[in-house]
């Protein structure tokens, strides 16, 4: 992985940061912005060396681990692809739970706004498909999918506000409702009757499905998905909207007290969420599937709170966060095939990452190197 | 395409080893479906020139698309065995379009004359096995009470189903089987609670459809009752409970493919079968199953395995009282044109359980 050349340079830019004698606003910025890349990357590092003393334990060797991980992961073309193929549906979902800690709430339902985008895009673009031209299709698909999706978390966030319901947990059962309303409906009403053994949707036709990026054997998920963090960070940090949603979540008593429409907020807010990982689930379908089965639920709204978490619920720190979780996933294959170690070793290596990280917040603002001296 | 036949025992003799890859769906220890593959990988391994690459637990999404482009250009593998049904359509589809030098063998029995010809696809009825563990669990169980944790109402589960409830009543025909659906291929806690129920309504002989019967066998173990067996033998987590059991036979497939493959011959696309062809295999008899069922189970073997045999024979009622195969009809269960087989959507009389309309 880049990991140990980021590392390195995240360093030599903290310390001309430092060194430069700029204004005060400046310095401290930057020293800010080291300090939020530093830390996470130092831990992940201290979370490779772990896994290396986990897999030496199991009569592995880590200099092997490490350099299939960079194989199997940006060790060649075909391998970079495969990391960010594996890594644009955790973009999307891990925004279903990034956006709304903006605003204090805790969402881990992405899992079912996916599933229900997904449905709701193919039930639209399946009848469309026959009439319309492509773009129309795709575009209506898109529109219907994050529409689906942000109206299903949306429902997290009005039980939230008006009805003081624990928003972690009504996303979490919501996600197995979904999940249930999917399987009802695809095996039932719009199941396609040739399929026996794998109760599906009837399939969009070829010339509807999203495509892949030009010279690359990447779809276009992965754009949509860097787009919509690149505007939700814009949304968060830099408009009157953003501050009164961040307001919101650093205290909703005082945000209220200040005039904010906090009702408001929170279901936009939660909207959006659920827009983002209903876009993925409209993604999965259009240009992976092609048609919407039980497969659907495979987990990337699950995993993409750990994508988030690790983030730090930053918008743009996701893209990277994601870049890393389909590193890890393309290389886990490699370290199967290649070291004959279980699928289960890398379930170690994400779960060791997360804690180092969770447990890497509480440095910050201990290293006097990020802090320029108060006078 | 031939074409590009043509050149593949040139590129072939380049090689010096064959690489074949398995992609698997699940934990390849399972006591199940993924198992019965991996015990057939591990058949090759044997095999002079060729090296075998296994990845477990790969979802039916994106991410099996990726796993055999990665064999293929990383481990230089030749042929592959993406195993879970739902590989197939889009994924294996996909892949062979492009990668055409590249042969992928499928579990399932899907392949059609529209798919690419570098695609193969074989399956076995293994219902077949399933009648014999319901002669068995027919001799075995006291109540006449049978019960089967399936995973979703689809054809190949409805064949077991009916299968093994035939072959019970073959035996004893009052014996019923009562059906709990779980809705998903692997769901343990839900497949526990469907033992524990069924052992409660006095049911005394288990059989399963799920990806890993583990936590069927040890929860109906646990309890006291019977066990018949499926995907691959489960003896080892119930040695006493263990009466017999439905197994792939894959370590006799895989090696008979690898081989064609290395010796430039055409593996067939479509190649389904039971006893007959070798596909299936039962396990051994338990401590349990008396001499008696042994003798019968071992008769219906032989006349399945000589092809003598059928088992979806009119008149035959579902469980509502509909005729579903017209008396002298038959539904040759080798057959993989009969519709009706393939499309089954009935639970024969007997069976106590209901399918979505």
């Amino acid at each position: 992985m880049a990991t140990d050349a980021t590392v390195g340079g995240g360093v030599s830019t903290a310390k001309p940061a430092a060194a430069t004698p700029k204004k005060m606003f400046d310095r401290e910025g930057l020293g800010r912005a080291a300090e939020a890349v530093v830390i996470p990357l130092g831990a992940l590092l201290v979370s490779l060396v772990l896994f290396g003393i986990f897999v030496a334990f199991a009569g592995i060797n880590p200099i092997d681990v490490y350099n299939y991980m960079i194989v199997g992961s940006v060790g060649s073309w075909f391998s970079i692809q495969n990391t960010l193929t594996r890594a644009s549906p955790l973009i999307l979902t891990a925004l279903c739970t990034a956006l709304p800690a903006q605003a204090g709430l805790m969402i881990i339902g992405g899992e079912g706004a996916f599933v229900v985008g997904g449905l709701s895009a193919i039930a639209i673009g399946l009848p469309l498909a026959a009439h319309a031209p492509v773009m129309i299709v795709q575009i209506v698909m898109a529109v219907t999918g994050m529409a689906a999706g942000a109206a299903w978390i949306a429902i997290a966030g009005a039980l939230r506000h008006w009805r003081g319901v624990n928003e972690t947990i009504s996303s979490l059962l919501l996600t197995y409702i979904s999940i249930a309303i999917f399987n009802h409906v695809v095996e039932g009403v719009m199941r396609d009757p040739a399929s026996l053994n794998k109760p599906s949707t009837h399939p969009l036709p070829a010339a509807d499905l999203i495509g892949n990026i030009p010279g690359m054997d990447v779809h276009w998920g992965l754009v949509y998905g860097i787009v919509f963090c690149i505007a939700a960070y814009i949304l968060f940090f830099h408009t009157t909207f953003g501050f009164a949603a961040r307001m919101v979540g650093g205290n909703p008593r005082a945000a209220r007290l200040a005039g904010l429409p906090v009702g408001r907020i929170v279901l936009i807010v939660t909207a959006l969420a659920g827009a983002a990982a209903g876009l993925a689930g409209m993604v999965e379908v259009a240009a992976v599937q092609g048609a919407a089965s039980a497969t659907m639920a495979a987990g990337y709204g699950f995993t993409g709170i750990l994508v988030a978490f690790l983030a730090r619920q930053n918008p743009l720190a996701v893209i990277p966060v994601a870049f890393l979780f389909g590193g890890i996933g393309a290389s886990g294959g490699l370290l199967q095939r290649r070291l004959d170690m279980p699928d289960a070793s890398v379930l170690v290596l994400q779960g060791i990452i997360f804690v180092m990280i969770l447990a890497s917040e509480t440095l910050f603002g201990r290293f006097r190197i990020f802090r320029p001296k108060e006078n | 395409m031939a074409a590009i036949a043509g050149t593949l025992p040139a590129s072939k003799a380049l090689a010096a080893t064959t690489t074949v890859g398995f992609v698997y769906v699940g934990p390849r220890d399972d006591f199940g479906y993924n198992q019965a593959h991996a015990e057939g990988a591990a058949a090759l391994k044997k095999m002079s020139g060729v090296k075998v690459v296994e990845e477990e637990r790969v979802p039916e999404t994106v991410q099996v698309a990726k796993t055999m482009e990665s064999m293929i250009n990383l481990d230089g593998a030749s042929l592959l065995f993406p195993t879970s049904f739902g590989y197939f359509n889009p994924y294996i589809l996909d892949e062979a379009k492009k990668f055409p030098k590249v042969r992928f063998e499928h579990a399932g029995g899907l392949w059609t004359a529209k798919n690419p010809k570098n695609v193969g696809s074989y399956f076995g009825y293994i219902f077949e096995g399933q009648y014999i563990n319901g002669i068995v669990a027919g001799y075995a169980s006291k109540s006449g009470k049978l019960g089967f944790v399936a995973a979703k109402p689809i054809p190949q589960v409805l064949q077991n189903i009916n299968a093994f409830t035939l072959g019970a009543q073959s035996v004893n025909p009052k014996a019923t089987t009562q059906v709990i659906f779980t809705g998903d291929w692997s769901l343990p806690v839900k497949e526990a609670e469907a033992t524990n129920s069924m052992i409660d309504q006095g049911i005394d002989v288990l059989t399963m459809h799920v990806d890993s019967p583990k936590v069927v066998v040890q929860t109906a173990a646990k309890r006291g009752a019977m066990i018949c067996g499926y995907h691959c033998s489960q003896a080892a987590l119930a040695p006493e409970a263990y009466l017999t059991g439905a197994e792939w036979n894959w370590t006799d497939l895989y090696p008979k493919f690898v081989a064609m493959w290395m010796k430039g011959e055409e593996i067939p696309n479509f190649y389904r079968g039971a006893f007959k062809e070798g596909l299936i295999k039962q396990s051994p008899f338990g401590p349990k199953v008396s001499a008696e069922a042994k003798k019968h189970a071992d008769d219906v073997k032989a006349k399945l395995t000589a092809g003598t045999y059928v088992i979806f024979k009119g008149p035959l009622k579902d469980n509502t009282g509909n005729v579903v195969v017209a008396a002298g009809s038959e539904l040759i269960q080798t057959n993989a044109s009969d519709e009706k087989l393939e499309s089954m959507h009935f639970l024969v009389d007997g069976v106590k359980g209901s399918l979505p309309a």
